[in-house]
């Protein structure tokens, strides 16, 4: 039968797996709403799942061509695809918990310890500056500090 | 952006990245706020952010963690994430940032 010769769902989903984990960067800087809970990349994870074990059960199917090389490759990719899916959702929602305590950082109410550190120009910036220095032509009724992690 | 300034907040983004690396980030993304460099993470340490060893080649580097500060030098709102891919949104800082006068 030379319409099962190509099991287009396992590899369509596979592609598609491949696909959704590495647009997930790019997916979070167009839509920032999707950057807390990547939904559209869970969906298409989803999507690509089904494909998968779709494609599995046609890969180990009694009527393949090549019915041990068609199991060989089904099984690979198979597991390749879970093992992606695997790696993301692990990432995504436990690695990224392993953040260490932080009981001594400022609270609300605080004041803010003080600080100088050099901008992009080279300038020795004070936080008592940047809480003075006018912003839109008067004085700033506050600084916003954003500690990120830094493109390493 | 143009929204914090409107309300008067001067966002500043801090980090242990170099000023240069700081400045292309800001050319690459047209972020036109001030960038400020902590290579040592002296000013992470002081407000106890320090994530010991998560950066490359296990340098230590900053949480996420965003602090709204009014013009007297209190700290008015903290957002510490639990889940270093989940930030503050503009919104939720903007709204926060109500309070202040």
């Amino acid at each position: 039968m030379t319409t099962r010769r190509f099991n287009w769902p396992l590899w369509v989903g596979f592609v598609l797996t491949l696909a959704a984990f590495f647009t997930y960067f790019a997916v979070f800087v167009w839509f920032p709403v999707t950057r807390d809970f990547p939904w559209a990349t869970l969906v298409l994870f989803v999507i690509a799942g089904v494909l998968l074990f779709m494609g599995v059960r046609r890969g180990f199917a009694p009527d393949r061509p090549h019915p041990t090389r068609s199991k060989i490759v089904t099984s690979i990719v198979g597991i390749l695809g879970v093992f992606v899916i695997g790696v993301f959702v692990f990432a995504m929602f436990i690695a990224a918990r392993w953040l260490p305590a932080s009981t001594g950082a400022p609270h609300v109410g605080q004041r803010a310890p003080d600080f100088t550190l050099t901008d992009t120009t080279g300038r020795q910036v004070s936080l008592n500056e940047l809480l003075t220095a006018p912003v839109n032509g008067s004085a700033p009724k506050g600084v916003l500090l954003v500690f990120y992690r830094g493109y390493w | 952006m143009d929204k914090f300034k409107e309300a008067g907040i001067r966002p500043i983004a801090i980090s242990v990245d170099s000023p240069e690396e700081s400045r292309k980030l800001a050319e690459q993304s047209g972020y036109t706020f001030t960038f400020l460099s902590d290579a040592n993470a002296e000013v992470i340490r002081r407000y106890d952010l320090v994530h010991a060893g998560a950066g490359e080649n296990g340098k230590d580097i900053s949480r996420p963690a965003e602090f709204l500060i009014d013009s007297s030098g209190t700290v008015r709102w903290v957002n510490l994430t639990e889940n270093y891919t989940v930030r503050a949104r503009p919104e939720q800082i903007l709204e926060a940032s109500k309070v202040l006068k």
